[in-house]
């Protein structure tokens, strides 16, 4: 049961590896530690000096000292509108308040104000999303100018703009998942709403202010001059409208109050799994960067990750010689149980009927799913399809589909094409998609989209009787593989937010595991799969 | 042997002569007063009774309530302890005519001895060196004055019905004179019922030294010295026994002198006799003078225990219940060194104030004799003593057993009250006293040094940081983020640090702009790659980081937002206690330092000065008024007004 590691950390190829992996962090890392500075030292100097917290230290001081936090989307947009939009303006993530996990939305009025672009709406729905679906009450620190005006058109209209924001609360609210706003700073037009259909609004005098129109609009509406605060301050809204509920002296003073809410939400968590003794693995999860090959190409033994990331690298694993390029099994992560659907190879038709019928397994019993995803896709030519390979990828794309129990990828490695399907990519919307470093994710790989595309227009040529050398095909085919080299590298993918964040390999277990147990603050409902087709 | 006796005290020594009751198959019935009513000395009788209310005058020092309560429950015999009604003749003589019997001498022996000035003409007449000075009845002040100059400045003025220091004054020059006479007076008035005093020689390096005597009313031995001239203003701080650099003939001469002081009234049971010693040539034969004889068990009698191997208890009991002493001189000896360290509840460096509180947290080290009256959870009320317990050290040496002093008290832990322990643990490093050479002066000499309010260790405070997170166990959070730890802050009442929490037992603190790397490996803490012997401690008080300089903070509650405090104009009371005297109405003008108020706490008046120029607003208490601790006094009017 336990498994067992046939990799020597003081191989050639083991430093190579970890030497590889450790480029690859460090690239991702500093795209992190660029968002720590928000806005630029002026904005924060600008924004410290109001007796504001830092956005992140209003984070840190809600949280419960020593609290993990799970971040949501920590590169967002990155390397996108000209690099003004750190982080897309916004921190998400998951962390504790008296021992109770919570969503935490905090604007960062150091970039530009706050206002939200459109990743920044995208970001917010997001952490709305998983508040949503792992039932964790919302802490909102809003200090935001509202819509990013630029950017309106895509902002403002469509349905996963800024609107269902509050459409958001209102579901969550309606659901009894808490729905808190602090008021730090400006919360303008649309914005005005996050305070006000939070259940508890708390605003900070002097420095909160929540109105639909601001001084300068209501001048030029009316006429009437008036100050921001006795438009819509602390003390307006907290003695004269109702807006808000507290009045708070400054930040810290405002987290007390959030922290105090949070205490009084009597909450529990719902029974879901039975959980064991939390026990390190066996073989130490730094290892993963050496046993896990910095070329994507290089194939490698996926229970080598997995005796790094579960407990006491024990894996009870299903169905071990039917369908090999499909790894699945029962483990514990810090005592959770989990179902464990991982890629060793491309897929086959049996290892598709083997994933969907561990997925079953694990729908039956309540287990929640782990997917670690490096495929290249479906096995492809005239004997799969005959034999149906498309019917036993449906199976399994059906299974995970549908299936109830918390899913959480993780991607370490290739994400291509169909097997993103199968293997719970982003459509499939699991609780949580995080991705490594060394991760790829694209429809297909560059060279063989510019191969396909290659191909046509040879054929075109050629059936006009031209000819076109090797050199001219190449040429034509370089910006294909620069575009989707470009495109499938994790920065880019995160930045959009097709992943949740990008996770050092090292902190797999970790990551899974705050996953697990955020998952949980919902209970587990009962899954009806679709049609199989058999 | 009793079968059963009564305790007739409180604290520490109530837990003492029990400790030795059960020993010696002795059922125990003590009292209480309702300040007392769940108190460790309560707990560990077999029996107890209820006298009154907190006052002593209301339950310890109720000699009938006592009595009755022996009585009830079949005590035979009544142990007085130390203070309240340990020397008491009166009571005794009351005790004896209910039938019961008197741990502790003689009503006469007692009364022989209770007024220093015949005390001091009675040890005269028995041949036992005494200081010039003056015993009589005439209190007049102008007489007084004539005694002093005849005696010779400096002068030591002192209630003739005193001890501990209370009603004694000090005079340099005759114009201090009467202003000292009136206030020792009144001391002692308030302290003993009797405000008259004696003047005494004041002797320029004075050592106290005292002898430890025991008799059976016939025949008596001695039980050698100890030393207790660490003292401040005229309270032990710091004994041991033997005294150190005493040389054995002199040894003998005033072990000598003990024993027929003792014989000369028939003494029985425990009693030390006290001697001033001029330290300021070494100790000869001629350089020790008679000061008083206190008649009965001493604070300080667990030296002597230590270094002879004898329960003085036991004897007391034994020599009570009819027996005759248990040993001659020739049979003891003394072995080793020992020391005793009163750990009080004070306030050092605001100038000793006496201290109250709940005893958030209390633990001592194994290796030391522990006397104590409090357990954890336990409150130091303003009713009584404000002692903690007492921290004894055995070793072979002097330097040995100062060490392990150094290091008990460098091992205890208390949190809910300040303490004089880090005066204790620098009194312990002070080389004057590590070389012996002490007299009663050192203290006030070094005082500044020795109450040095250094900022606290900042590396001890890092870890403070990381049990006011709560993050002391190790185990429990680490703080896990995908990239860069977050950093928060933590606040205390006076300070704040920004906390990094970066793994599991691993922590960066940052004070006034030092980050400090803090550790847990292999069950210790280390800050900055020093292994610390530090341990952080969560009680209801905040936290504490115990091991050296105790470092203690309370944590601030962010929700706690009224108004901030009134501050500046106002004097407020130190202690919980009596306003004896107010000496400002409003609209007076004040000058810092002048004399607002006395407040009598602790029976000790301390006296309240203006802090700043100013004219005062509002007296807010009258004379006569018990007020708490932080009550409002004197306010005076704000700067700007006065102005």
């Amino acid at each position: 049961m336990k498994l067992k590691s046939s990799v020597i950390p003081t191989s050639d190829a083991f430093k190579a590896n970890r030497e590889a992996h450790l480029g690859l962090i460090a690239t991702a890392r500093e795209a992190a530690e660029a968002v720590l500075a928000g806005g630029g030292e002026k904005a924060m100097e600008r924004h410290t000096s109001r007796g504001k917290m830092p956005p992140r230290e209003r984070v840190a001081n809600l949280l419960d000292p020593g609290s993990p936090f799970l971040e949501i989307g920590a590169t967002a947009a990155h390397g996108m509108y000209d690099g003004d939009a750190p982080g897309a303006g916004v921190i998400a993530g998951i962390g504790k308040v008296h021992g109770q996990d919570v969503m935490v939305v905090a604007n960062d009025a150091t970039v530009k104000g706050g206002t939200y672009y459109p990743m920044t709406v995208k970001k917010h729905l997001r952490a709305q999303e998983i508040a949503e679906e792992c039932h964790l009450p919302c802490v909102y620190l809003v200090d935001s100018g509202g819509a990013n005006l630029p950017n309106q058109d895509e902002v403002f209209p469509d349905r996963d703009h800024f609107g269902r924001i509050f459409y958001n609360q209102a579901q969550m609210s309606a659901k009894g998942i808490p729905q808190i706003a602090v008021v730090m700073g400006s919360c303008t037009a649309g914005g005005a709403y996050v305070p006000a259909m939070s259940d508890v609004t708390i605003i900070v005098r002097g420095q909160g202010t929540i109105f639909l129109a601001g001084p300068p609009l209501v001048k030029a509406a009316t006429g009437e001059v008036v100050s921001a605060e006795d438009l819509g301050g602390g003390d307006v809204h907290t003695r004269l409208s109702g807006v808000a509920d507290y009045l708070a002296e400054d930040d810290a003073h405002a987290l007390a109050q959030a922290r105090r809410a949070i205490s009084n939400l009597n909450r529990h968590l719902p029974q879901t799994v039975v959980w064991e003794n939390p026990e390190a693995p066996a073989y130490d999860p730094e290892e993963i960067l050496g046993v896990v090959p910095g070329d994507l190409r290089t194939p490698y033994d996926i229970r080598e990750v997995i005796a790094r990331v579960v407990d006491g690298s024990r894996f009870d694993e299903f169905k071990a010689r039917y369908g090999e390029t499909l790894v699945t099994g029962f483990a514990h992560i810090e005592g959770c149980p989990v179902g464990i659907i991982a890629n060793n190879g491309v897929l086959f038709s049996e290892a598709a009927q083997k994933g969907a019928h561990f997925v079953e397994l694990c729908s039956q019993r309540g287990i929640p799913l782990i997917f670690l995803q490096n495929i290249t896709g479906f096995m492809v030519g005239r004997k799969y399809e005959n034999e149906g390979i498309a019917r036993h990828g449906a199976k399994m794309v059906t299974a995970v589909a549908t299936t109830n129990v918390p899913k959480i990828t993780m991607l370490v490695g290739g994400s291509f094409g169909a097997g993103n399907y199968g293997m719970s990519g982003r459509a499939y919307s699991p609780r949580f998609l995080w991705t490594w470093p060394n991760s790829r994710i694209s429809v297909m790989g560059g060279e063989q989209a510019a191969g396909v595309l290659a191909t046509v227009r040879r054929d075109g040529i050629e059936r006009k009787g031209g000819t076109w050398s090797a050199e001219e095909e190449a040429e034509f085919k370089r910006p294909t593989i620069e575009m989707f080299d470009r495109q499938s590298h994790p920065l880019y993918a995160s930045a959009r937010l097709w992943d949740d964040g990008i996770v050092d390999p090292r902190k797999t277990r970790d990551v899974l595991s705050l996953s697990l147990r955020a998952s949980l603050n919902a209970p587990i409902e009962p899954t009806r799969f679709g049609v199989f087709r058999m | 042997m009793f079968q059963k006796i009564l305790i007739a005290n409180r604290g520490e020594i109530a837990c003492r002569v029990i400790d030795t009751c059960r020993k010696l198959g002795v059922a125990t019935v003590a009292v209480y007063s309702d300040a007392d009513r769940a108190a460790r000395h309560v707990a560990m009788a077999d029996e107890a009774v209820h006298l009154g209310g907190p006052a002593p005058k209301d339950s310890y020092l109720r000699g009938d309530a006592i009595i009755q309560a022996a009585k009830d429950t079949g005590a035979q015999a009544i142990h007085p302890g130390y203070g309240f009604l340990s020397e008491n003749p009166d009571f005794v003589d009351a005790v004896e005519a209910a039938g019961l019997v008197f741990i502790g001498p003689s009503a006469k022996a007692i009364r022989a001895m209770g007024l220093k000035d015949a005390a001091k003409a009675l040890m005269e007449k028995a041949g036992v060196p005494v200081v010039p000075g003056y015993h009589g009845d005439n209190q007049d002040a102008g007489f007084l004055a004539e005694q002093a100059e005849q005696i010779g400045y400096p002068v030591l003025i002192k209630a003739v019905a005193g001890g501990g220091g209370k009603g004694m004054r000090r005079v340099d020059a005759p114009r201090d004179f009467a202003d000292a006479l009136s206030s020792a007076q009144g001391e002692a008035q308030t302290a003993f019922g009797n405000p008259d005093v004696l003047i005494e020689k004041y002797i320029l390096q004075p050592r106290h030294i005292e002898v430890q005597v025991f008799g059976d009313g016939v025949r008596a031995v001695h039980l050698f010295e100890r030393d207790c001239s660490l003292q401040r203003r005229h309270q032990k701080v710091i004994e041991e026994a033997p005294a150190p650099d005493m040389p054995e003939q002199v040894r003998k001469v005033m072990g000598a002198a003990a024993t027929r002081a003792a014989e000369a009234i028939n003494y029985k049971g425990a009693g030390t006799i006290e001697f001033i010693v001029d330290g300021s040539d070494g100790l000869r034969e001629d350089g020790f003078w008679f000061m008083e004889m206190n008649t009965r068990l001493q604070v300080e009698h667990p030296v002597t225990e230590l270094i002879t191997g004898v329960d003085l208890v036991e004897w007391q009991l034994r020599v009570a219940s009819g027996e005759q002493l248990p040993v001659r001189q020739q049979e003891l000896s003394i072995h080793g060194h020992a020391f005793e360290a009163r750990l009080y509840a004070e306030d050092v460096p605001a100038g000793f104030l006496p201290a109250t509180g709940t005893l958030a947290h209390l633990e001592f080290p194994d290796h030391a004799r522990i006397e104590t009256g409090v357990r954890p959870g336990d409150t130091i009320s303003p009713w009584y003593d404000p002692m903690i317990a007492k921290v004894v050290t055995w070793g072979p040496t002097r330097a040995i057993a100062l060490r392990a002093l150094e290091t008990a008290l460098v091992d205890t832990e208390v949190a809910g009250s300040v303490t004089n322990v880090d005066f204790l643990i620098a009194l312990t490093r002070h080389d004057g006293f590590r070389k012996g050479d002490v007299d009663t002066g050192l203290i006030g000499r070094d005082l500044d040094a020795l109450i040095d309010a250094a900022e606290p260790d900042p590396r001890a405070q890092a870890l403070g940081v990381v049990g006011l997170a709560g993050l002391a166990d190790p185990s429990v959070q680490g703080g896990m983020t995908l990239w860069q730890p977050l950093r928060r802050t933590i606040a205390w009442e006076g300070g704040e640090a920004l906390l990094e929490v970066e793994g599991p037992g691993a922590a960066r603190v940052t004070i006034d702009g030092t980050a400090h790397e803090v550790r847990w490996q292999g069950e210790r803490w280390w800050v900055d790659d020093t292994l610390r012997r530090n341990r952080i401690v969560s009680h209801a008080a905040g936290v504490s980081v115990f091991g050296g300089r105790t470092v203690s903070m309370k944590p601030v509650d962010a929700l706690d937002r009224a108004g901030d405090e009134a501050g500046g104009g106002l004097t407020l009371s130190p202690m919980p206690g009596l306003v004896k005297a107010v000496f400002v109405e409003a609209g007076q003008q004040v000058s810092a330092g002048d004399r607002l108020a006395v407040l009598e706490a602790m029976k000790m008046e301390h006296t309240l000065t203006a802090a700043r120029d100013g004219i005062v607003a509002e007296v807010l208490a009258a004379a006569g008024d018990q007020v708490e601790a932080g009550a409002a006094l004197i306010r005076l009017e704000e700067e700007e007004a006065a102005a």
